[in-house]
């Protein structure tokens, strides 16, 4: 990171709607190629991850994620007012959780049908 | 490092546009039928045009791959009429949709869609998307069929609603129309037709569009252009920050094809109806929480301490067992399903729901917030087909929400989903995402559209309109392949003979300088996203629940304003900023035709959700019909036009024998 502080509008909302991780992500910009609403824009560098310019564009449809070769590469991250709307509770215990959370419970593998 | 912000934050520059623009290169492409819009509807329409052997061009503001409202999947099919198990003959279904619009349908459009839903799917089972259970998964399950191994959603009694594997409908037909030799043109907005002569109400020969990554212009000379262009979602309601996430349309549905018509002279019909936005974006994410309607349907609701909130029919008759839920009650011969989205007119073909009065019953205290939904109650089968097939290939779903509560630890076998705590009335409908979850009460526009023949004409020559929203009498996911199927072999046939397309020198002029306005501008105007939210102010206001003479011209002379003001001067900075900008431009117009066709219908109307307040009896008989509505020479007019105007001259007087001469094909009896 620069040490400068930069003068840039305040972060878009929502922040992110998608984390990249550089370290699985090809940079061969599928995923920019097909999202419906142009939110993403190819890194200068190639072979890098795209850039998120358009966050408030975000239609949450997950084509990114699908389009994407690399399982992980791409994460959809729903804006905070969403991710506090996804709640559940386990029926035998009566814990409450919800997407997001500090200590999540394990995750279930289960693939979808088909 | 993901967001703008890390980039300049790490990297010390801004970083450059990363597409070579070009605002003064014109191309110019020629086709027999130009497709405008890449969604559903539009990708059929191209496909089965090039089938017939037309050359086929299409232009998709986003990418045809995962656009429109159908690009992120499907699980349920309605329609499906002819499928070998359906029970409901296409006439029986033509006349439910009729008679619960109370004649505000497009009935043909359905009739016609009823008639070939099913073959459109079965194209798709051929091109790679799973409409069988060939796995057995469900084997002995009630809503399947052992034989053919489909699988049937809410009416187990009629199977006309289909559960369909769609999470990847749309890449199998992009596919498909590669594989046919389609031109696929993306990141083109479409601004305007091309007309005779440049003429209002001429035949139309084509469009001008604008690269909304490279600032091209493009010039589309065709003998036939179908629109396909979907809704209008962002005229009632622009608060991307917030909604986007819970929006059911993306930030392309702008109402174009419905503007770039109306500048071309055709006629449009029921502009004036709106609705309450229960899917307003307010709410939370679509199938994120637990709730009781569409693909929820029948799933056991209960409150805080564990109890069980009872099912009606819509005669409210109690429904004892979770598998009556998705039986026909007494007095109905079927079901149209909820996400046909006109089912609660009738009950003679509304579906089953949690008890009607459950707002009234939470007041009361004989329910505590807040509810969950309970799976573990359902059978396995139930379970499994809502929680993996359903929720997963819905829309919006297998990764937005199947994977994202998967991976947080959501285990369906275990776990109760909450539903939102909101405002009791929220509570009516059993889609309680889509319901007012703590919204401001917001309206939207409620499904005006062309005036189509039996060919899906529009009423100008050489223009045809195909989905959803473009044709009246469209419908949801199924309806778009189906129509966009018909609309294509029509237009095909429509190329054979007809002569080529002569576009007008200075209308592309006049076009082009509109279209680079905001280019060429000193950046002291404002943007797109301040215009958007303008215009969706003045269409709550002055186009909302309740119209009067006085608030309808006013808000057209708001919307005339800010075209002449706030529009004229804006600037922009990059291309993608520039196609939204035209958007907007688009929107205004849509707009403009709402308050036009509102001020022309001098009555309330309840189906259309239409309040008058300077005529405030509802529903006088004499102003049940339509007011079809178009501009020549600048000016508006309208006419009266009968409800069933599809059954009478010039027409043929049965569903039957008009699709039979349109379609050449041999009557089904
Ligand atoms: C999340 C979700 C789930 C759904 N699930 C179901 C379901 O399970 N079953 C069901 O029956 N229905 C479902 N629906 C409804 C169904 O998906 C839609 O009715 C259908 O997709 C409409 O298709 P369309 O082709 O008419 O329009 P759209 O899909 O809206 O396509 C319009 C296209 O036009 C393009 N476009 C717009 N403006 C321009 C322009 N200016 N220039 C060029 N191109 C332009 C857009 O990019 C887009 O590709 C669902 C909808 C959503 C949002
Ligand atoms: S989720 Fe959809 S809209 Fe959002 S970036 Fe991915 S493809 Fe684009
Ligand atoms: S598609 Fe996947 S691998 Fe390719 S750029 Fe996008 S995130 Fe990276």
């Amino acid at each position: 990171m620069s040490k400068k502080i930069y003068m840039v509008p305040n972060p878009p909302t929502p922040n992110r709607a998608l984390a990249f991780d550089p370290d699985v992500c090809l940079g061969c910009n599928s995923c920019v190629d097909v999202c419906p609403t142009d939110v993403l824009m190819p890194n200068p560098e190639t072979g890098k991850p795209p850039i998120v310019l358009y966050p408030e564009e975000c239609w949450y449809c997950g084509g990114c994620v699908e389009e994407c070769p690399c399982t992980g590469a791409i994460t959809m991250i729903h804006p905070a007012s969403q991710r506090i709307s996804m709640n559940w509770k386990r029926k035998s215990s009566g814990e409450l959780f919800r997407v997001g959370m500090k200590n999540p419970p394990a995750p279930n593998n289960k693939p979808p049908s088909g | 490092m993901s967001i703008w912000h890390e980039y300049v934050q790490k990297e010390g520059t801004v970083p450059e546009w990363p597409y070579a623009v070009n605002y003064d290169k014109v191309n110019e492409i020629i086709s027999d039928v130009l497709v405008v819009g890449g969604g559903l509807a539009g990708v059929r329409a191209a496909i089965s045009a090039a089938q017939a052997g037309a050359r086929v061009v299409l232009a998709d503001a986003g990418h045809a791959k995962r656009s429109g409202s159908g690009g992120a999947g499907v699980d349920h099919w309605h329609g499906a009429c002819t499928n070998p198990c359906s029970k409901v003959t296409p006439e029986e279904y033509t006349k439910g949709c009729y008679d619960s619009m109370h004649g505000y349908m497009g009935a043909h459009v359905r009739y016609i869609i009823t008639r070939e839903s099913w073959d459109s799917l079965l194209e798709c089972e051929k091109w790679g998307m799973r409409i069988r259970d060939v796995e057995d998964e469900f084997k002995g399950a009630e809503f399947r069929d052992e034989e053919t191994k489909l699988l049937f959603a809410y009416d187990y009694d009629n199977r006309h609603i289909l559960r369909v594997w769609g999470y990847n409908v749309k890449p199998v037909i992009y596919r498909e129309a590669q594989r046919l030799g389609v031109n696929i043109q993306n990141r083109i907005c479409i601004t305007s037709l091309l007309t005779e002569g440049g003429k209002q109400g001429t035949r139309v020969v084509g469009a001008t569009g604008v690269n909304t990554r490279t600032g091209e212009f493009y010039i589309f000379r065709a003998k036939a252009t179908i629109i396909a262009t979907g809704g209008a979602g962002r005229l009632f309601q622009f608060v991307p920050e917030l909604t986007a996430s819970s929006s059911m349309s993306d930030m392309s549905s702008a109402g174009v094809g419905h503007a770039i018509g109306w500048k071309a002279g055709a006629e449009l019909v029921l502009m004036e109806k709106t609705g309450p936005a229960t899917l307003s974006g307010f709410g939370y994410a679509p199938y994120s929480m637990g709730n009781a309607g569409n693909t929820y349907h029948g799933v056991p609701v209960i409150d805080a301490n564990g109890k069980e909130v009872p099912w009606v029919d819509a005669f409210n008759h109690t429904i004892e067992t979770i598998e009556g839920r998705f039986r026909c009650g007494p007095g109905q011969k079927f079901q149209l399903g909820i996400g046909i989205g006109i089912s609660n007119y009738l009950p003679e073909y509304q579906q089953n729901d949690p008890v009607h009065d459950l707002p009234d019953r939470i007041r009361k205290g004989e329910f505590v917030l807040p509810f969950y939904i309970d799976l573990t109650r359902m059978s396995e089968h139930e379970r499994r087909v809502l929680w993996g097939m359903m929720v997963g290939n819905e829309g919006k779903t297998r990764i937005p929400i199947y994977e994202t509560l998967n991976k947080a630890g959501f285990d369906p076998d275990k776990d109760m989903l909450q539903a939102p705590v909101m405002t009791l009335e929220g509570y009516l409908s059993s889609c309680f995402w889509a319901a007012r979850a703590n919204t401001p009460p917001h309206y939207r526009a409620g499904g005006g559209a062309y005036l189509v023949d039996w060919d899906l004409k529009t009423s100008l020559e050489g223009l045809y309109a195909a989905s959803g929203s473009t044709a009246y009498g469209g419908g949801c996911h199924g309806e778009s392949h189906a129509t966009g199927r018909y609309a294509g072999k029509r237009a095909a046939e429509f190329v054979r003979t007809a002569p080529d397309p002569v576009a007008d020198p200075g209308q592309i002029e006049a076009e082009r300088r509109r279209v680079y306005s905001s280019v060429h501008q000193d950046k002291d105007g404002i943007g797109w996203k301040e215009i958007n939210q303008a215009i969706a102010r003045v269409m709550q206001d002055y186009c909302g629940k309740y119209k009067n003479e006085r608030t309808l011209n006013m808000g057209l002379r708001l919307l005339r304003e800010i075209r002449e003001t706030e529009l004229a001067c804006a600037c922009v900075s990059n291309p993608h900023e520039l196609g939204r900008l035209m958007e907007c431009s688009s929107l205004i117009d849509f707009g403009e035709v709402m308050m036009c066709a509102s001020l022309a219908r001098k009555a309330s109307n309840s189906i259309l959700d239409f309040h008058r307040l300077d005529y405030r009896e509802m529903d006088p008989q004499e102003w049940n019909k339509l007011l079809p509505i178009k501009q020549v020479n600048s000016e508006i007019k309208t006419r009266e036009l009968p409800l069933d105007y599809f059954l009478k001259a010039p027409f043929a007087s049965t569903y039957e024998e008009n699709y039979t001469v349109h379609t050449g094909k041999e009557t089904s009896k």
